[in-house]
This record gives C-alpha cells, structure tokens and sequence, in this order.
C-alpha cells in the first residue's frame, strides 16, 4: 500500500521470469484446490442430508395410506347383545365384533373350523369393533338397520396391499397364512378394498395397534409442555438478561452468574432431567409424567439459552439510543422499557424459538419424569399424563410390530415439520425486524 | 404500546409462577392405574391397558418403561397415591426386594405369572441357520474359558474355531446391556447352562459355587458381544445388514421379522411358539407382573385390569397376548394364577 510502485512492478516479474510463474500458476492451483475441498465439504453435507430425508420419507409415506374393507353390516340387536337400547352407555358393552364376524363368515362361508375362523377375523383391526360400537353409540337410530361400512384392516393385512409382504417365502416365515392371503386378494377382487388416507395417525392417542396409533396424543402433549416452558423460562430468561445487561454493577459476583450461565447452556440435557425428578417429584412431590413437570425442566433446559440470545440482542442496541433517551429525561426503566427491549425484541424472540425447537426435540429429560410412557387418552391440560413427539418416536421405534416402522418414519417427518417451521419463524422474524445501526 | 409490553411481562411473569407452584396440590387426586417395569412385559401390558381403556369406563392405565429393577424400586418405594400401583418383572421379585417393599410400608404384594418369553439367538436369511448347544454359546461368549484343562481368556475369534461343523464366521453377536431383564435371563439360562456341561467347570460347581456363577456369568468385553442397547429393533436392523452376525433378543422380535431373520437351533431345537410353550426350547423364562393390595380400592379399576390381563382372551392360548409373542401359561396353570390373583393373596416371603 505504501508502496505501490512496488505492488506495480511484481506481477510483471512474476509473469516474466519462469520461477516467477510456477509459483503462480501453484497458488492458483492452491487456491482451486482449496475450493474444491470447500465444494467438497458442502456436497457431502447435502448428500447426507437428502440420503437422510429421503430415507426418512420414503419409509414414513406408507404410514400416511391406509386400507379399509367395506362390510355390509347388519346392526341386529340380538347379536349385539343388547335389546332396544335406551342409554348411550349400553353400547359400551355391545359386542360390536359379533357384527363384523357374522358380516365377514357371510363372504366366507367355507371358513368353519375354530383355526379359520381365528385367521379371518385376524384380517380386521383390534379396533373395529370398537369404532363400530362408537358410530353406534353416536347414531343410535342405526340399531336394527342395515348398511356398510368401511373399518380399518389389520397391520399385517394393510402391508400386504402395500405389497410389503413378500408372498413367494414359505408360509411359516409370514405374518399372513396362505388362506388369509387368499381372503384378501377375493376381498381385493370384489372391489371391497379401499385405500385412504390414514386420518387416524393424525387423530388418534397412541395405540397397540399400528393401524389406530396416532400422534395427536404426543402433539397435545408437546403443545402443554412447550406452554409451560415458554411461560416459565421467556419472562425468567428475559429478566435476567436485562438485569444483567442494563442494571448489573460490574463485579466478580456478576462475572461469576455469568460464567455459570454459560457453562448451563452446555450442560447434557440428562442432568435436568435427573434435577426434576430430584426436585419436582421427589421434594415437591408434583405428579409423574405430566407436561407441567416437563415444561417445568424444559425451562430449566432452555434459560440459559434464552438469557444468552437475550443479552446479545441488548447488546447489540447502540448506546446512543439509551443515550438519548437519558439525554430527554427518562428514567433507567423507561429507557429499557421504552425503548431499548422493544428494538432488541426480535433478536430475543427468535433466541426463544431456537431454545423452544430445541426443546421440542428433547426426549432424554423427560425419560426421568415418567414422560416416556404409554398413554392413549389425549391429555386435557399440563396436569394430565402425557408423552411428547420425540418420545412418541422412540417409543414406536421400539416397538416390535413391523408397521410401526413406517409410523415411526411419519413422526420423524412431522416432528421435523415443526422443528423447521419453528426455525423458519426465528429466521424471518430476524430479517424482517431486526434493524442494523 | 410499550408500557402494555411491559405489563404483558409482568403478567406473564406471575402467570408462569402461579403455573409453576400453585398447582402443586392437585397431585394427590388419580383416578388412573399406573404402571412401571421391564421393557420385556411392556408390550403386553400395554396391549391389556389398551383394551381395558376401551371396554370399560375407567381411564386408560399409563404404562411406563423402565426397566425390572427399576420398576420395582419404584413400585416398593411406599404406599400413597404418588407411588405406582403395578410393577412388570421379567423375572421373580428378589427376596432383598420384598425387603425392601416391606421397609416402606408395602406389605401386601400380589403376585401373577403371565406367561412366557424365549430368548432366541438369530441372524439374517441370507446366512446359514446356526445350530448351537448351549456349551458352544458359552464357549463363544464367555470371557474365561477352559482350554485343556486350565482356564484362559477366551481364545476364540471365529465359529469354526469352537466346532468344526459351525460356520468359518468371526464371532459377532449383538446383544442386550447388563441392565436388561434379558441379558440376566440370557445369562443365567444360557450362559450358565452351557456352563454346567462342561466337566470342568461342573466340578468347580460342586466345590464352589460362587466361583462358578462368577464365571458363568462373566460375558467377554474383547469386541465379540457387542452391547446394542435395549432396543431389539436396532439388533434386527444390525443383523439385516451384517449377515454373519448374531442377535440376542425377545421372541416376539424374531416372530414380527420371520421373513428376514431365522432363530438358531438350540440344542437341536427351533425357538417356535410350541417349543418354548411346551419348555422344549431351553432358553425361556417367566414373565410376571406385581400388584400393591394396599391401592386396590384406593385407585379405581385395579381390580378389573387385573381381570382382563388374566383372562382368557389375554393371556390364555389363542389370547391377543399370543398374538403380541407371548408364550402363554398351560391352561390349568393359567387358572391357577386367575384364582389366586382375583383373590388378592399376598405373596409370602420365599
């Protein structure tokens, strides 16, 4: 710079003499090769990724299709063992399955013995019966009438049209018996089968049964968790950061809850969970498995977190604002309230959605409260028992039935859903709001 | 527009407060049966909660799980509404337990047999079928064995090395963690049981005991057993992808996946539903499960889950359980148990 005669005359001595280009021509090809590597890294990086959703998706998209079979019913009372029924509760004893096995044996009449008679009914799902015996208790002017409907097949026979089962292995190596392959196709062929979208995953509480479990359970039970940890750590997390920020006296004790803070956020998510069993069960004798508990440890999870975005968008509030303001006569609070949290609120909100999404996808505390566990009923508020999205994918992961493979693939997918709409909040409220000095 | 910002913060505040410690006290309320204990019995015992949700008009039990001795330590940590009512056992409670139930105040425990659960050792389709005896799984895993006379880590790396007629494969087997149910009983009727055929190690047997059983049940940790963590799903997907490979897990396991995985034979024995029904297959064991008395009445609906889970449709031959894998009890065993769990005896001290 200061001499630019010098800069002038170099690329001339080094285009002219022959060392002069080798070592030219070995930094470009240096600086190519430095590229490529970059490349590299990148390509990797978005092969993985695609390797990883495209795997995920195409094992989770059966999950989305179900097949039902449409049986002509008749809602004979007799069968159903219960004469004109008055009260809805009636229904609940009804032997609704009484209705399906007469409907099925009626299309195959030459299943007689104790063994195929076992294998047809197999064919439908532990639960259609008690759907049917729902409808009934809802439209109770069904009874004595005839009509058809569709009910849910079984797992193993909702995979054999998926054509999951491979037919050609011998027969003791399959799920399905040749005689209720037999059945399905001659359902099949009288144009019973109907495929559709599989509303259950998206309605039901979690089940036994791959074919009635759904994740709303998990959902609901996500929302009240996520509820509780928001209310506790975004004013908690907030507070703190502005004290720290705008009021704290410099001094080691400050320095030391700073350095504490930081060292939080790093802590393995366990250790929370292990706190709130300590504290939150075992001290305060709050209940087992409930979101309220959760979102309580959650919050404890996500503070540090919180505080950390929180301080660095006060921080990055020029001092001339905060100036001014004094300079007119506000107050200290009114100088934070007024004017510097409103201008720092989008660096801190999108700080809040980072540490929600990560709590989101946050099994490991939860393990020790009781949150992993099986729980059909749809919680009703944070005081009920519930489980979470990513719970709701470990415990389907280890489930042995084969069709919760494929659930297990759905939840994946919806759970990232959130996680990357969630993301996607924090990145546009960023580029929208936030403003540059 | 600022100052409503403020008070929205300062609201929120109490709000999140009020949410955190004012309903403290509505814990003590629970109209809901609830459930701990061994991941092996979780399937079934979530398929009875299922159903009893459905067909009565009590709540859906919540099943946790968590592991036997977890669950147990649970279940006997007292009597009260925070305590759970059920615990699931993949083997007999141990007498230092009931101890330790008795010291909190649990005093009345009802036991009932469910059932039960064969261990398989398999591996994927596109390999040969594994004919073991139960010496061999203990000359493979075990990490001292008897080399002519003397006992000396274990020298071998491949199959072929323990028994000429077994496949030249590197032994590899994917199996549970020691805080599994199904190591334990992996251990102690497998490992153990091809102990005792080996006249060496009988005869330490017979001199002492204690010795034996340590080395019984010590499994080699040189890379051949490779620890994978409870979740059976992950050792079916391992054994997909490494055809030489072994996998120890649950029978249900090995009956969702017949298509892609073969149990070996055990002592010339398949791991079929009948063999480990009829106690031909020797690596089975007995499932269980733990009632409090002192909650029955107490929490609504104990009494009735514990007539659906014994009941024929459950737990008997042709039930739903054994649709889920498990090995049902004979059927006059199986009354046996209803009786004695529909009449509430306690268990006594062994």
């Amino acid at each position: 710079m200061t001499e630019p005669r010098a800069a002038d005359a170099r690329p001339n001595t080094l285009r002219r003499t022959r060392a002069g280009k080798q070592s030219l021509a070995r930094r470009y090809a240096a600086e190519r090769r430095f590229r490529s590597y970059g490349l590299l890294a990148i390509g990797f990086a978005l092969l993985s990724l695609a390797l990883l959703l495209g795997s995920i998706i195409h094992r989770g998209l059966p999950a989305f299709i179900h097949h039902e079979v449409r049986l002509e019913l008749h809602f004979d009372p007799v069968l159903l063992g219960i004469e004109r029924a008055t009260a809805p509760e009636a229904f609940a004893f009804a032997d609704c399955e009484a209705l399906l096995r007469a409907s099925l044996q009626s299309f195959f009449p030459e299943a007689r013995e104790r063994r195929a008679r076992r294998e047809l009914f197999a064919l439908l799902s532990a639960g259609a019966g008690f759907e049917l015996c729902a409808t009934l208790a809802a439209q109770p002017a069904l009874l004595g009438s005839r009509g058809a409907r569709s009910l849910p097949l079984s797992s193993d026979a909702d995979r054999y049209f998926k054509g999951e089962v491979n037919a050609a292995l011998p027969e003791s190596e399959r799920r399905l018996s040749d005689r209720q392959l037999a059945w399905l196709d001659a359902l099949a062929a009288a144009g019973r089968i109907e495929r559709r979208f599989a509303m259950r995953f998206f309605t039901g509480g979690d089940s036994r049964e791959p074919e009635l479990a759904g994740v709303l359970g998990a959902l609901v039970g996500s929302f009240w968790t996520l509820l509780v940890t928001l209310l506790l750590s975004f004013p908690v997390g907030v507070a703190a950061a502005v004290y720290l920020e705008e009021f704290a006296p410099k001094g080691r004790l400050i320095d030391l809850v700073e350095v504490n803070i930081n060292n939080l956020a790093a802590v393995p998510s366990i250790v929370f969970g292990l706190l709130g069993l300590a504290v939150f069960l075992n001290f305060f004798g709050l209940p087992r498995s409930v979101p309220l508990v959760g979102g309580m440890v959650l919050a404890l999870m996500t503070l540090p977190t919180v505080i950390i975005a929180s301080r660095s968008a006060l921080l990055a509030v020029p001092p001339s604002i905060r100036e001014a303001a004094l300079g007119v006569g506000a107050s200290p609070l009114q100088v934070v309230m007024h004017h510097v949290l409103p201008l720092a609120l989008p660096g801190i909100l999108t700080g809040a959605i980072i540490g929600m999404a990560r709590a989101l996808g946050e099994t490991a505390p939860l393990l020790m409260i009781g949150m992993v566990a099986f729980i059909v009923d749809i919680p009703g508020g944070p005081l009920e028992p519930a489980s979470a999205l990513p719970v709701q994918v470990f415990l389907w992961a280890d489930s042995p039935e084969r069709a919760f493979e494929a659930r297990t693939s759905a939840a994946i997918l919806l759970l990232l859903t959130f996680l990357v709409a969630m993301n996607l909040t924090a990145v546009l409220l960023r580029s929208r709001f936030e403003r540059r000095y | 527009m600022n100052r409503r910002c403020a008070s929205e913060f300062v609201s929120g505040l109490t709000l999140a407060l009020a949410l955190g410690f004012g309903l403290a006290s509505p814990a003590l309320a629970r109209d809901q049966i609830r459930v701990v204990g061994s991941s092996t019995v979780f399937p079934f015992a979530t398929a009875v909660a299922e159903r009893f949700g459905r067909s009565t008009a009590f709540r859906t039990p919540v099943v946790e799980s968590t592991g036997t001795g977890g669950g147990l330590k649970l279940f006997c940590a007292g009597v009260g509404l925070q305590h759970p009512d059920v615990s699931n056992a993949s083997r007999r409670i141990k007498k230092s337990e009931v101890e330790q139930c008795f010291a909190n105040g649990v005093r009345e425990i009802v036991e009932v047999r469910i059932g039960y659960d064969g261990i398989v050792i398999a591996n994927s389709k596109r390999a040969r079928r594994f004919e073991l005896h139960e010496e061999q799984i203990f000359l493979a895993l075990a990490k001292q064995v008897p080399v002519a006379g003397k006992l000396v880590p274990n020298p071998y790396r491949r199959w072929r090395d323990i028994v000429p007629t077994l496949p030249d494969f590197e032994i590899e087997v994917f199996g549970p963690p020691p805080t599994s149910g199904t190591r334990d009983a992996f251990v102690e009727l497998a490992m153990e049981g091809g102990a005792k055929k080996i006249p060496l190690l009988e005869a330490l047997r017979a001199r002492d005991k204690r010795a034996f059983k340590a080395l019984a049940h010590a499994i080699r940790e040189d890379g051949a057993y490779i620890e994978a963590g409870e979740n059976d799903n992950l050792i079916v997907q391992k054994l997909e992808a490494n055809p030489a490979a072994l996998g120890v897990f649950g029978f249900s396991f090995l009956d969702q996946n017949g298509d892609r995985l073969q149990g070996s034979l055990v002592g010339g024995r398949t791991p079929s539903f009948e063999n480990i029904t009829s106690g031909e297959y020797g690596i089975s064991r007995s499932l269980y499960f733990y009632i409090k008395k002192a909650h029955v009445g107490v929490v609504p609906g104990i009494v009735e889950y514990l007539r659906e889970f014994t009941s024929a449709r459950a737990m008997g031959e042709v039930g739903y359980l054994a649709d889920k894998g498990l090995i049902p009890l004979p059927a006059p065993e199986l009354r046996a148990q209803r009786d004695a769990a529909l009449a509430l005896t306690p268990l006594s001290l062994p």
